[in-house]
C-alpha cells in the first residue's frame, strides 16, 4: 500500500521545530485523510522547489487559497497588471518623463508620433503622460473608497450580526436607508454642494453610499460564524466578547467581505470616471482618466481625434477589468464549494 | 461539595410558546468525583450543562429558577465578567465534536497557547511551550510539530485530545464533558475515556460526563443521574443503578442494551418516543411509555424524588439514591 510509507513513522523534522512555531502544512503520520495521491511524485507538477510540496497535503483556508491562486492564470495576469498599475500610480515618473500639466496649445489634437505615441489632446498636452499620471487619482480613489467601505461595512454589519435583536434592527434599517439612495444621484447632489476639491470628497461620497452592500454581506457572514460550536467553546473556556469577535468570528467571516471589496474596487474606479465625466468628480487641473474622457467628449472632439478618448478609456477599462478578475479569482480560491 | 445545582429550571422562547427544557433539576458533585448525566436527546442534559457553565444562548433561553453553587458561591448571582473569569480557569467544558469546537483558521498550538495568554498573561513564547507540553500530556505524538497544524489536519481522536488539553490547560476544579466520545469510533472512544479518567485522577478534578451511552459511563462514573423530559428521574451510584434500577425508565434503558448472556433473544426496547419538550405529559412524564403505569402516575403532581432505601443493602443508603417513580419499591424488587 502506498500509504504505508506515510504511516510507518514520523517523517524527519527540521531541528528548528522545537518551539511550536512550525509553519503549517507539515505532513502528519497519523492523518486519516489524503494518504494515496501524495505518495508518488505528481507527474503534472511544475519543476522547481515548489514541486516538492505534495498536492494532497492538508492546509489552512488561507494557505489553500494561496496555493490555488498561484496556479490560476486569471489571478496571475490580473495581479501582475495591478502590481504594474500600483507602481506607476506611485512613481509615474518611471515610465513618463514629462509633466502632465505642461501643454502646448499649438500641438492641439496632433496625432501619435515618435516620442509622443499617444498624440496630443485638445489643450496640447501629451496623452501618454496624462494617461500614466491619471492612474494615480483613479487608483487612489478606488483603494481609499474600498478601504472605507470595507471598514465601515464590516463594523456596522458585523455588530448587527453579532449582537442581534435591537442593535441588528437599528443597524440593518440604517443600512437599508443608505442602500436606498441611488449612487449616482446621491453623489451628484452631495458633490455639487461641497466646495472642496481633490479626491477626498469623491472618496467620501463613494464610501458613504456603497458600504451597505458590504454591511449586508458581513452581517450574514457573522450570523453564520457565530452559530459555530467553536464560538461557544471559546466562551466556555473563558474568552470575553472582544476576543470572541476579533479572534474567532472576524477571521471566519472576513473572506466574503474581501471578495466583495476586491470586485467593488474596480467598480469604484469606474465610478470615479463616471462622476468626473459628469463634472462633479475630479476637475481639472486634477489629472485622472475620468477628467480626460470628459475633456475628450467636450464638443465631440474625439470624432476628429479618436486617440484622445481611446487611451484614457482603454486604461480605465483594463484597470477595472483587472480588479474584477482579481476579485473573481479570490472568490473562487476562498470558496471551498467551487474547488 | 464542589458543585451543587438546586432546583434549576431553564425555559426557551419558541414559536410554540415557552418551553421548559430543564425543570427543577438538582445535582451534587464532590471534588474529584465523576457524575454521569444520562439521557436521550432533548432530555435537557446539555442545557443543564450550558446553564451551569453560563453559556446558555439567551435569548431564547433563560434560567427561571434555582441556584448553581460552585464551591459555595451561587454562580447565577455573579456578574457576566466574574463568570467569564471562572470559565476556563475554574471550570471548563469539552464538546462533542472537536472539529467544530476548534477554530478552523487557527493552529491548535495557538488556540491552546491562547488559554495561557488570556488567563495567565503569559508571553507568546512561554505559552507556546506550555501548549506543546499539554499536547504531549494528552498523548499527541510529535506534539512540538503538530502544534503548528490546523484542527482539520488531526484525526478525530487526536482532535478530541486537543479539546481535552484545552479544557485542562488551567487545571480547573470542574470539567463538564458533553458527549465527549459520541463523534468517535468505538476503539478511539475507549482511549479517550481512559485518558479523561486518568487526568481526572491526576488533577483531582470533578467531572460531569454527559452522555446517552450507558456503556461509556459504566467504568468511569462514580454516580449516575438519569434525566427524562427535563427532570432527573433517578440518581444512584453506578453499581447500584446497573444492578437494581429504581425507575422504570432506567430499567427500560438497561434492558435495551444488547448483552452477551441474552444472545439470540429479541432485544427489548422502550415503546413509544420521548415527549416533545413543548408537550410533556401530565404527572410522571414517562407514564405513556411505562409498563407499570397506574392511575396515580397519569395525574399531577409530578412524582417527588423518593429516597431509595433497601433493607438488603444497607451500604447503599448513605449514597443517597433517589427515584422519581411512585413504584420504586416494585421496580427495585422485581
Amino acid at each position: 500500500m502506498l500509504a504505508g510509507a506515510g504511516a510507518s513513522g514520523p517523517t524527519p523534522v527540521p531541528a528548528s521545530a522545537g518551539d511550536g512555531a512550525v509553519p503549517p502544512g507539515g505532513r502528519q503520520p497519523d492523518s486519516p485523510t489524503a494518504p494515496g495521491p501524495a505518495a508518488p511524485p505528481p507527474p503534472t507538477a511544475a519543476s522547481g522547489p515548489e514541486a516538492s510540496a505534495p498536492a494532497g497535503e492538508a492546509r489552512g483556508l488561507w494557505t489553500d487559497a494561496w496555493h490555488d491562486l498561484r496556479r490560476n492564470p486569471v489571478f496571475v495576469v490580473s495581479a501582475l497588471l495591478i502590481l504594474f498599475l500600483l507602481v506607476i500610480a506611485l512613481w509615474p515618473g518611471l515610465i513618463a518623463g514629462q509633466d502632465p500639466q505642461r501643454c502646448e496649445l499649438g500641438r492641439s489634437l496632433q496625432g501619435p508620433s515618435a516620442g509622443h505615441w499617444f498624440g496630443f489632446d485638445t489643450q496640447g498636452c501629451d496623452v501618454y503622460t496624462r494617461t500614466v499620471y491619471g492612474a494615480r487619482a483613479s487608483i487612489a480613489v478606488g483603494v481609499c473608497a474600498t478601504l472605507g467601505v470595507a471598514v465601515l461595512g464590516t463594523v456596522v454589519g458585523g455588530l448587527a450580526g453579532f449582537f442581534g435583536g435591537f442593535w441588528d434592527g437599528l443597524l440593518s434599517r440604517l443600512t437599508d436607508v443608505f442602500f436606498g439612495i441611488p449612487m449616482v444621484l446621491g453623489a451628484i447632489v452631495f458633490l455639487s454642494m461641497v466646495t472642496l476639491t481633490g479626491i477626498w470628497p469623491v472618496v467620501v461620497v463613494i464610501a458613504a453610499l456603497s458600504w451597505p452592500q458590504i454591511a449586508r454581506i458581513a452581517r450574514g457572514a457573522v450570523l453564520t460564524a457565530k452559530e459555530h460550536d467553536y464560538v461557544q467553546a471559546a466562551r466556555a473556556l473563558g474568552a470575553g466578547t472582544p476576543r470572541v469577535l476579533l479572534r474567532h468570528i472576524l477571521p471566519n467571516a472576513i473572506a466574503p467581505v474581501i471578495v466583495m471589496a476586491t470586485i467593488m474596487l474596480g467598480t469604484f474606479i469606474a465610478l470615479e470616471a463616471t462622476l468626473s465625466y459628469l463634472g462633479v468628480g475630479l476637475k481639472p487641473p486634477s489629472v485622472s482618466w475620468g477628467v480626460d474622457i470628459s475633456a475628450a467628449s467636450d464638443g465631440m472632439q474625439f470624432r476628429n481625434a479618436p486617440h484622445i478618448l481611446f487611451y484614457p478609456a482603454a486604461a480605465l477599462s483594463v484597470t477595472v477589468l483587472a480588479f474584477i478578475m482579481l476579485g473573481d479569482a479570490v472568490r473562487d480560491a476562498l470558496d471551498p464549494k467551487l474547488r | 461539595m464542589l458543585l451543587e445545582v438546586q432546583d434549576l429550571s431553564v425555559e426557551f422562547d419558541t414559536r410554540d410558546g415557552v418551553v421548559r427544557a430543564v425543570d427543577g433539576v438538582g445535582l451534587a458533585l464532590a471534588a474529584g468525583e465523576t457524575l454521569a448525566v444520562l439521557g436521550e436527546s432533548g432530555s435537557g442534559k446539555s442545557v443543564t450543562a450550558q446553564a451551569v457553565m453560563g453559556i446558555l444562548d439567551s435569548p431564547p433561553g433563560r434560567i427561571t429558577g434555582g441556584r448553581v453553587l460552585f464551591q459555595g458561591r451561587d454562580l447565577l448571582t455573579l456578574s457576566a465578567e466574574e463568570r467569564r473569569r471562572i470559565r476556563g480557569e475554574r471550570m471548563a467544558m469539552i464538546f462533542q465534536d472537536a472539529l467544530s469546537a476548534l477554530n478552523p483558521v487557527l493552529t491548535v498550538g495557538f488556540q491552546l497557547a491562547e488559554m495561557f495568554r488570556v488567563h495567565r498573561g503569559m508571553s507568546r513564547r512561554e505559552s507556546a511551550a506550555r501548549a506543546v507540553g499539554l499536547m504531549d500530556r494528552v498523548g499527541i505524538p510529535a506534539a512540538a510539530r503538530r502544534a503548528g497544524d490546523y484542527p482539520h489536519q488531526f484525526s478525530g481522536g487526536m482532535r478530541q485530545r486537543v479539546m481535552i488539553a484545552m479544557a485542562l490547560a488551567l487545571e480547573p476544579e470542574l470539567i463538564i464533558a458533553d458527549e465527549p466520545t459520541t463523534a468517535l469510533d468505538v476503539t478511539v472512544q475507549a482511549q479517550v475515556m481512559d485518558l479523561l479518567a486518568e487526568l481526572r485522577r491526576e488533577y483531582r478534578m470533578g467531572l460531569i460526563l454527559i452522555t446517552h451511552d450507558l456503556g461509556v459511563v459504566a467504568d468511569v462514573a462514580d454516580r449516575i443521574a438519569v434525566m427524562y423530559a427535563g427532570r432527573i428521574v433517578e440518581q444512584a451510584p453506578v453499581r447500584e443503578l446497573y444492578r437494581r434500577p429504581a425507575h422504570q425508565y432506567t430499567r427500560g434503558l438497561l434492558e435495551s442494551v444488547p448483552r452477551l448472556d441474552r444472545k439470540g433473544r429479541e432485544l427489548a426496547a422502550i415503546r413509544g418516543l420521548p415527549p416533545s419538550p413543548s408537550r410533556v405529559p401530565s404527572g410522571c412524564a414517562f407514564h405513556p411509555r411505562c409498563p407499570v403505569a397506574r392511575e396515580m402516575c397519569r395525574a399531577d403532581p409530578v412524582p417527588p424524588l423518593y429516597q431509595v432505601r433497601m433493607a438488603a443493602e444497607p451500604a447503599a443508603d448513605a449514597a443517597g439514591r433517589t427515584s422519581a417513580c411512585h413504584f420504586w419499591k416494585e421496580t427495585v424488587g422485581g
